[in-house]
């Protein structure tokens, strides 16, 4: 179909762009929302939507988004606009200030349209720890959409919106783009401004995209990405033009199949699908070899030490006296522990409490310190395998779309949901994950690719190839 | 009672003189409106991140290097955890395992018998960086507090001694050289008023000959350098008696209280925080480079104890004289600026140190703020080197100066104060005064020589003071004995 013919919210950004161009966003603003507002009560991807006025009049049309609809997880900071993490202790939150790449959208011309759905905090791989209800994931409303940016994911996935920001602490991109079957890109750590992003594990947190094609991808992160002086731990690297990347052309790229990545626990469907797309690259030109990351089994557990401990001081501020939830008690003591009691939900309260244990005196250097230094094992791993190969594929999740509550009462097996996630992060280096297939239920299935550190450029290349090569993308669930 | 000798360690947080905060651009002003330097970042507000300030740790490595430190070439931040309203983000941003400033040391002088000075080195075990907390405010809200955040995230540079002072004497003296060496590193205003210096102290007794350590105790709430004196007065001896008396002493924090002269326990260890430090992920560790430390030692000037050191030697002073003197840098300034004037440095240190500082005491100002400025004492000191007035005359002239900005030599000219040289005049005031008072001229004669300076005193009552006192004392003489 062309783009004309097409309903507008099934456009790619890209796409719209150009209509956009011609036509201004109105149009595409209003099938979006209307689209939006149909399906949120179904799906709850949008936790705040609003009709979505462009910014600025005509002007914006000379800008490079022009006005087009772009959604935002709902902990990354707008000025003026509630925002509150899907937890109920910041409800009413109004942040004084925009993120930085909020900021950055706005003067390249996007419509910020709406606040997505999330686990609270960023706290699981399901979105069903938001204290705003769960989000349903749109290829079978009784699934979860993944997390913890379900939200982003489902709306993408359902043409709810045509892309959306997300943030990524151990594959809270990657693992709901992958259940979802939209594109998930989580850039190096440093790439995006963390400034206005709430933060779960601060020396995980990436700001990334949610978006219907790789192509999508680039054109928001040359939109987001670069250093910015307000965030110390943001990089200052020069920033390619991400669109001028995506050549279709893998020929003689080495990519490196962990072994560690295809293990027990891995759903047949899922490796069937990763197998397949080894091939198709293999076909285009890829060569194909095995690497190895012998601390990949370790990666959930330093994980689950390190993220929480820095999540445990990170949500210290959430405390009754400044901002959001104050339940009001005979003393300061009593405030603090009110507040936060009914403040936060089961999971918050869970890594707060796993996280200020791992930090506390005589506990400090067996969990913290010794998480750190198996950390740099797992980051000397990729840099190893980086000596041979190009990129690194697999799997993104275990599985596809679990049901709704099939994982809420075991922490365990949901942590285990990021098991190939999660190394990335704790080795900062890029990753994506692009649609490979379908189960035969029809759920999508997701392959991820990593890249050395700030190596974007080739992630998109040949996430690009494949993707353009699979057309998996041009399969939408039915709702 | 046995003899027990008490180990006293200090903390002291000092705000660094900086234009804006230690992780955000708000202003350091004093005295603003009520959270009017704020922004998201001091305020803690979810999203927000710090950015480290330059010059504060500029000023943190000066303080370092002019206090012997080891500069650490890695520098790090850590989070304190600890809930308090005071605290917007619930963490301090501090710096727990690899602190700016190492292992270092200061030299003290304590006052020894009959005006001597004996050196002392103090160990300093570290001095390291970290943010400022708000303000809580009680007065006058019934229902509950407020919370000022103007000071947080103010720099402080907290410097810990080693518990090497050993009298609340010595920790008095450590206190007063840190604070003008920070003065003279110009990277405070050291103002207690305002908490831009605060003291912690730790302290604890054991029998003197005993090496291991006796239980420590801290002390907050101090104010002043002499409440820092005296609760540690207090604790050695609350101390030494339940030492006396057989009693475990418990390891705590204590208040003082200045009012009731007394410390009272504020918590046990038991109840210690658990600070749960780690490093902060939002600053990443960085190198402080080799030619910076050096560009930064270039700009510590001469510190007190050099200053000390050539000013006895260039000038003649007294150790004492010249230990006074140069604490102050401000003092000092003045005087160099005087003596610059070609006028006498002893005389000028002597008018200094009496005259001029109890006027600038009891107008409570600074010295750089005295209406007689370095010329304007040098002038009047001129006037008594070249017999123009006594130096009784001058004590009258320069309050005069203090109070009207005058010059020494206009009000001496206006009040026609000038010396009397006329040996003439002098000779016919002498033989009133030997008339009138012939007994004691017979006290003189038989050999008395305290009657001379009496009848010399008469001589000057008679001129009004106007008389020049060595010539009045030599003439008396040749006229006793000629007659």
């Amino acid at each position: 179909m062309s783009e004309t013919t097409r309903p507008f919210y099934q456009l790619t950004l890209k796409e719209a762009i150009r209509i956009a161009q011609s036509k201004g966003p109105d149009e595409i603003l209003k099938a979006v929302w209307e689209r939006a507002q149909a399906l949120n009560p179904r799906v709850n991807a949008f936790l705040r939507l609003d009709s979505g006025k462009p910014a600025g009049g005509t002007a914006v049309l000379q800008k490079p988004l022009c006005g087009v609809p772009v959604s935002i997880k709902d902990n990354i900071c707008i000025q003026g606009v509630e925002t509150t993490c899907a937890s109920r202790i910041l409800k009413g939150h109004v942040p004084p200030y925009d993120a930085t790449v909020v900021e950055k959208l706005k003067a390249n011309g996007a419509t910020l349209f709406g606040q997505c759905n999330m686990d609270e905090f960023a706290f699981g791989s399901s979105s069903e720890t938001s204290a705003y209800g769960v989000v349903r994931n749109p290829w079978d409303l009784e699934r979860v959409p993944g997390g913890s940016s379900g939200g982003s994911a489902a709306a993408v996935a359902a043409d709810m919106t045509l892309a959306a920001l997300g943030s990524d602490t151990g594959g809270s991109i990657r693992q709901p783009a992958s259940l979802c079957g939209v594109v998930g890109f989580k850039p190096t750590y440093g790439r995006v401004s963390r400034y206005g992003l709430i933060a779960f594990g601060s020396s995980f947190d990436q700001i990334g995209t949610l978006t219907k094609t790789v192509e999508d991808s680039a054109i928001l992160l040359n939109v987001i990405s670069g250093h910015d002086p307000r965030d110390s731990t943001s990089a200052n690297q020069p920033v390619p033009d991400y669109t001028q990347a995506l050549k279709r052309d893998v020929q003689g790229l080495r990519i490196g199949c962990p072994k560690e990545f295809f293990v027990e626990g891995l759903d047949p469907e899922v490796a069937q699908s990763v197998e397949e797309a080894t091939r198709t690259l293999k076909k285009l030109g890829a060569q194909i070899k095995e690497v190895t990351l012998p601390h990949t089994p370790y990666s959930v557990a330093v994980y689950y030490i390190v993220a929480v401990a820095e999540a445990s001081s990170n949500l210290g501020r959430f405390d009754g006296v400044e901002y959001g939830l104050r339940v009001p008690a005979k003393d300061l003591r009593d405030m603090y522990f009110e507040t936060r009691d009914e403040g936060f939900g089961q999971e918050a309260k869970r890594r707060i409490l796993l996280g200020t244990f791992v930090l506390s005196a005589g506990y400090y250097d067996a969990y913290y310190r010794k998480g750190q230094k198996v950390r740099t094992l797992v980051r000397d791993d990729f840099e190893k395998a980086f000596r041979e190969v190009d990129l690194i594929m697999g799997p993104t999740s275990p599985t596809a779309a679990f049901k709704l509550g099939e994982k809420a009462e075991d922490p365990l097996a949901m942590y285990l949901s990021d098991i190939f996630t999660i190394p990335a992060n704790l080795a900062g280096i890029p990753a994506v994950s692009v649609p490979c297939g379908f189960t035969r239920a029809g759920l999508p299935i997701g392959l991820q690719l990593m890249a050395r550190p700030f190596d974007e450029a080739l992630l998109l290349r040949a996430a690009h190839t494949f993707e353009q090569e699979t057309e998996f993308f041009k399969k939408m669930p039915v709702l | 009672m046995m003899d027990y000798e008490p180990v006293i360690g200090l903390e002291v947080h000092v705000q660094l003189a900086t234009k804006s905060k230690l992780f955000c651009g708000c202003s350091t002003e004093f005295g603003s409106e009520p959270n009017r330097n704020t922004c998201p970042v001091c305020f803690g507000w979810p999203g927000s991140l710090p950015v480290l300030n330059e010059q504060a740790l500029r000023f943190a490595v000066k303080v370092g290097l002019a206090l012997n430190c080891r500069v650490s070439d890695r520098i790090q931040f850590d989070r304190k955890n600890y809930f308090y309203p005071d605290l917007p983000k619930a963490y301090q941003i501090s710096q727990f395992e690899m602190p700016i400033n190492g292992k270092g040391w200061v030299f003290i002088d304590i006052p020894g018998a009959n005006g001597s000075v004996e050196p002392q080195k103090v160990g300093i075990t570290r001095a390291h960086l970290e943010e400022d907390a708000g303000k809580l405010l009680h007065e006058g809200i019934k229902d509950g507090s407020l919370v000022d955040y103007n000071r947080a995230g103010i720099p402080l540079l907290e410097i810990v001694s080693e518990p090497d002072l050993r009298s609340p004497e010595a920790a008095y003296e450590y206190l007063v050289t840190l604070k003008s060496i920070l003065e003279y590193l110009e990277v405070s205003d050291c103002n207690m008023e305002e908490g831009s210096l605060r003291c912690d102290a730790n302290v604890s007794v054991r029998p003197r000959g005993e090496t291991k350590l006796g239980t420590k105790v801290e002390i907050k709430n101090l104010n002043s350098f002499k409440a820092v004196q005296k609760a540690l007065q207090y604790e050695i001896e609350r101390q030494s008696d339940m030492l006396e008396n057989r009693e475990r002493i418990v390891q705590e924090t204590r208040l003082w209280s200045e009012g009731k002269g007394q410390t009272f326990s504020m918590r046990s260890k038991e109840e210690a925080h658990d600070y749960r430090y780690f490093p902060e992920p939002d600053l990443v560790p960085f190198t402080v480079s080799a030619p910076l430390i050096e560009e930064i030692r270039k700009t510590i000037p001469e510190l007190p104890e050099a200053r000390a050191r050539r000013v006895m030697r260039d000038f003649g002073l007294s150790e004492y004289d010249a230990h006074v003197l140069v604490q102050d840098k401000k003092l000092a300034d003045y005087f160099e600026a005087c003596v610059r004037e070609k006028v006498n440095p002893k005389l000028v240190s002597n008018w200094i140190q009496s005259e001029l500082l109890a006027l600038v005491h009891q107008a409570r100002i600074g010295v750089e703020e005295c209406p007689v400025q370095p010329a304007g004492l040098a002038g009047l000191i001129r006037l008594i080197e070249n017999n123009t007035i006594s130096g009784k005359i001058a004590k009258d002239v320069l309050p005069e100066m203090f109070a009207t900005g005058k010059s020494a030599e206009a009000i001496v000219n206006e009040k026609r104060l000038v010396q009397m040289t006329d040996t003439k005049l002098i000779e016919e005031v002498a033989r009133r005064v030997i008339e009138a008072n012939a007994k004691v001229v017979q006290e003189f004669r038989s050999g008395k020589q305290q009657a001379l300076g009496f009848l010399v005193g008469q001589v000057m009552k008679e001129t009004k003071g106007k008389a020049n006192p060595k010539l009045a004392n030599e003439i008396l003489v040749k006229l006793l004995k000629a007659s």
